[in-house]
Parts: C-alpha cells; structure tokens; sequence
C-alpha cells in the first residue's frame, strides 16, 4: 500500500487525507498543534452564508474514521531525506520515522501581524482589534464591548490591513478580507443595532457569486456605510475613543472621525510553518513567500519538486469552499502521480 | 454647432483632448514609481500642508493626468516636503520627488503663462 505523509492538519490537509484514505491509500497527517482543524477552530460563522464553522469541522472529523488514516497531533517534522526515486524518509521530533512515497504539504496561512501596521495602533491602543479578535469575541458569545466595557457606538472596519501594501512587504490582494468585513459589520449591527457600522475600503472586491447580495443587505438592511479611502492612522482621545484619519477619496477631502471600536481587517499571509517545509523540503517560493505552484491552470498542486504536493493556503489566499475544492484535486493529483510511478 | 446662449466652464468638465501631457510624461519618466497610484488618499489624509490648507496630494496627480497644469504651481507651493505621504503609500511612490519634479517641470514647459 502507498504511504502518503500529509503535513498539516488544517481543513486542506484533513479533506485531502480522508479523500485519500477512502480511495485506499495510507495516509499519515502531521499537526504541530494539539487539535486538528487549524484556523477552523477559531472562526465563528463564514461567508456568505453564516455557516456555522463547526459545521466544517463535524464534516471532516466524520470522515477521520477510516483505518487507512492516522493523525499525530503535537508533532512536527525534525528531518526529511529524499531518495532517488523521489520518496522520503521523515523523522518527527519525538523520533519516529516515517516512510512517505509522496508528500503533501498543507500548513496553511497566519493572519497579518498588526503590529507591524504601528500607525493604526494594534496592541498600542485598547480599542483597536483584528477582524480575528472579533471572530474569537463572537465565537465565545462574548458581547462587543469597548475597553471600558461600554457598547461602541461607532465601529470602523478597515481593508487591506496587510495586504496590498508595499509597506509590510504584501503587494496581493488577500481575497477574503472584504467579505469577512461586511459579514463582520452585519453582525455587529445585528448585535448593536442603534451602533454605526462603517467600512473604509479601497476596493470592495465582493467576486463570489452570492457574496454582492451580501454587499447589497449590509446597505439596505444594516445601513453599513461605506467610504472609499485609506485609514492612514489612528489616534486615541482620552477616554480611550479613537480617531480616525483618511481621505473621502470620493469627495477629494480629508475626513476625521471619532469611533469606539476599529476593526483591522486583517489579510492573509504565508505561515511559518510554510516557510519552514519550504525549506526542509527545498520548495521554491514566490516573492509573496508563498510556496511557488508549477503552473497556474494545469499544475496548482503542483510544487516546484516532484513528488512534493502542495494544498491550501500555503499557496496563497483561498476561502474556506476553495481550500476544499484544491484539496480534493490535490487528491486525485496525487492518486494520478502514484498510479504512475508504481 | 447651434449656440444656445451658455458654455461649460472648462473648470467643472474634464476635456482630454486639450490636455498638455508634457509634464506628466516627465514625471512618468523620472519616477515611474507614480505610475502605480490606486487613489488610496493615504497620501491626503496625513498630509501635514493638507491639514492646514486645501492642499490634496492626490488630486496632483488626476490634475496631471487630465493635463490641467495650470494653476499647479500655486498648488505645490503648499506642500511643505515633509515626506509623510511618502512613508504612509502603500504603493512606495516617491511623492516628494514627484513634487520636486513638478516643480522643474512647471518652469521648463511654462505651464503657467502660455496655454496649449
């Protein structure tokens, strides 16, 4: 039977593993954290359709139980050697070794470190949070409260905190920003429906078939406003209140304005997991630091060695139903591959 | 074409084909960096002039690709060269040296005193 080692126990890992596994091959997932399901476990609802995120979850654990998988949580990769026909024989930290015929790695993506942005304040000032931070709050039932524990009555949403900015190095679109943003700003305005909900965007890139519906509910229904211009910094008054600086761009004038809460929305970039098996593997990567893909239309699962699959935001930016659907073609990659090489 | 007794000012439309392209070519060609404007207004909303006048970064580069040059030394003449819009672009354009350049530019092709 054909061993496959997968690295990385987030959803991409898990859905390529089990399909795997159901097609009969034996597959070994290596998680460094002590759960599986990554970033998963700590989202709340999705786009578009507030799906609860433990609803993804229960789908993949159900299909965990197959005797073809096995999962090592807690464990990470400390060696890995390549023989000549393109196989690996893996040791993980707590010395055990693997034999793998092909490797798939799905490690997945951190969100934009804020402090970085240190104009806009994270980690400097109370009052401004990440779109994760928010995620948490409301995954716990935590209701939305200012550092002083009152209701904002004005939150401020802002796009493309790391991503599209020559300034932290992320030149790309992160992709799944801008719709986090108004699913986010929906339920805050569910929540505090007397609150003003605004969205300071560049572009409002709402490219999934249902999510411009969404873009359309959060005006008309949740009087989500929305000013096309770039939060240059913020400032804190002193009863911990902050302002805003931008340019209504629309307007062509410089706009102030006093909020409770900011919002950073933050983008996608490549973990350090990712950059670690890229180098323990010696997988090329892209100027983005995202593991480089052997052809955009024909070869997405593709790394730049063979025998070296790839899945997942490892790549670059996906939303959860694209993470999904790349891991199954990652699937039927590897079964081809395999098939092949005997 | 028939007159009906009223124009439009050429302040409140756009007209590109009257546009003199010349400085924004040199512009282009020196700090090609300003070609990558997304109209962000990061650059405006830190402005240190834009805070104590109506100076708007931003709008000096619409101006320039319209090729309403006039009236854009008086413009400039409001930019303290601080370089905050530099640091906050998300896009790295050398918006100082672009002033700079304009500022040459506007003296080189008499932008000022003959219309084209």
């Amino acid at each position: 039977m054909k061993q496959i080692v997968t690295i990385g126990g987030g959803i991409a890992g898990i859905e390529a593993s089990t399909t795997l596994a159901q097609m009969g091959y034996d597959v070994t997932i290596i998680e460094k954290d002590k759960n599986t399901g990554g970033k998963m476990n700590e989202w709340n609802v999705l786009f578009p359709n507030e799906r609860p995120a433990t609803e993804i979850t229960d789908y993949l654990y159900k299909k965990i139980n197959n005797s073809n998988l096995h999962i090592l949580t807690g464990t990470t990769i400390s060696k890995a050697t390549r023989k000549p026909n393109g196989s690996y024989s893996l040791l993980t930290d707590k010395n055990e070794k693997l034999h793998a015929d092909t490797i798939l790695i799905s490690t997945g993506f951190e969100p934009f470190d804020a402090t970085k942005k240190e104009e806009y304040g994270y980690s400097i000032y109370e009052n401004v949070i990440t779109s994760v931070d928010l995620e948490n709050m409301l995954r716990k039932g935590q209701p939305i409260l200012t550092s002083k524990g009152k209701k904002p009555k004005r939150i401020a949403f802002i796009h493309c905190v790391g991503s599209r900015d020559a300034k932290c190095g992320n030149k790309y679109c992160s992709r799944v920003c801008c719709v986090t943003g108004i699913k986010q700003a929906i339920e805050c305005s569910r929540q505090l429906p007397d609150s003003e909900m605004f969205c300071f965007y560049l572009d409002i890139r709402m490219f999934g078939l249902e999510w411009e519906k969404l873009y359309q509910s959060a005006q008309e229904e949740y009087n989500v406003q929305f000013i096309r211009g770039r939060m240059s910094e913020a400032c804190e008054n002193q009863d911990e209140s902050l302002i805003i600086k931008a340019e209504d761009t629309l307007s062509g004038l410089p706009l102030k304005m006093k909020v409770d809460l900011i919002v950073l929305l933050v983008g996608i970039t490549p973990g350090k997991g990712t950059k670690d098996m890229a180098s323990m593997f010696s997988l090329e990567r892209e100027e983005n630091g995202f593991l480089h893909i052997d052809d955009p239309h024909f070869g997405k699962n593709y790394s730049s060695k063979k025998g070296v699959f790839i899945t997942g935001t490892c790549v670059g930016p996906m939303t959860v139903d694209e993470t999904l659907e790349n891991a199954r073609s990652a699937a039927v990659e590897i079964d081809n591959y395999l098939t092949k090489i005997k | 074409m028939v007159s009906f007794g009223f124009e439009l000012l050429d302040s409140k439309r756009i007209d590109y084909n009257k546009s003199d392209g010349r400085l924004l070519n040199e512009i282009l060609e020196k700090e090609p960096s300003f070609k990558r404007c997304i109209s962000c207004g990061g650059c405006t909303a830190t402005c240190t002039a834009g805070s104590l006048t109506n100076f708007n970064i931003r709008k000096i580069n619409l101006m320039l690709r319209h090729g309403q040059t006039e009236g854009l030394e008086k413009e400039i003449s409001k930019c303290m060269l601080c370089g905050k819009c530099f640091l906050v672009c998300p896009r790295d354009i050398n918006l100082r040296n672009v002033i700079m350049l304009i500022k040459k530019g506007v003296l080189k092709y008499n932008t000022e005193k003959k219309k084209i």
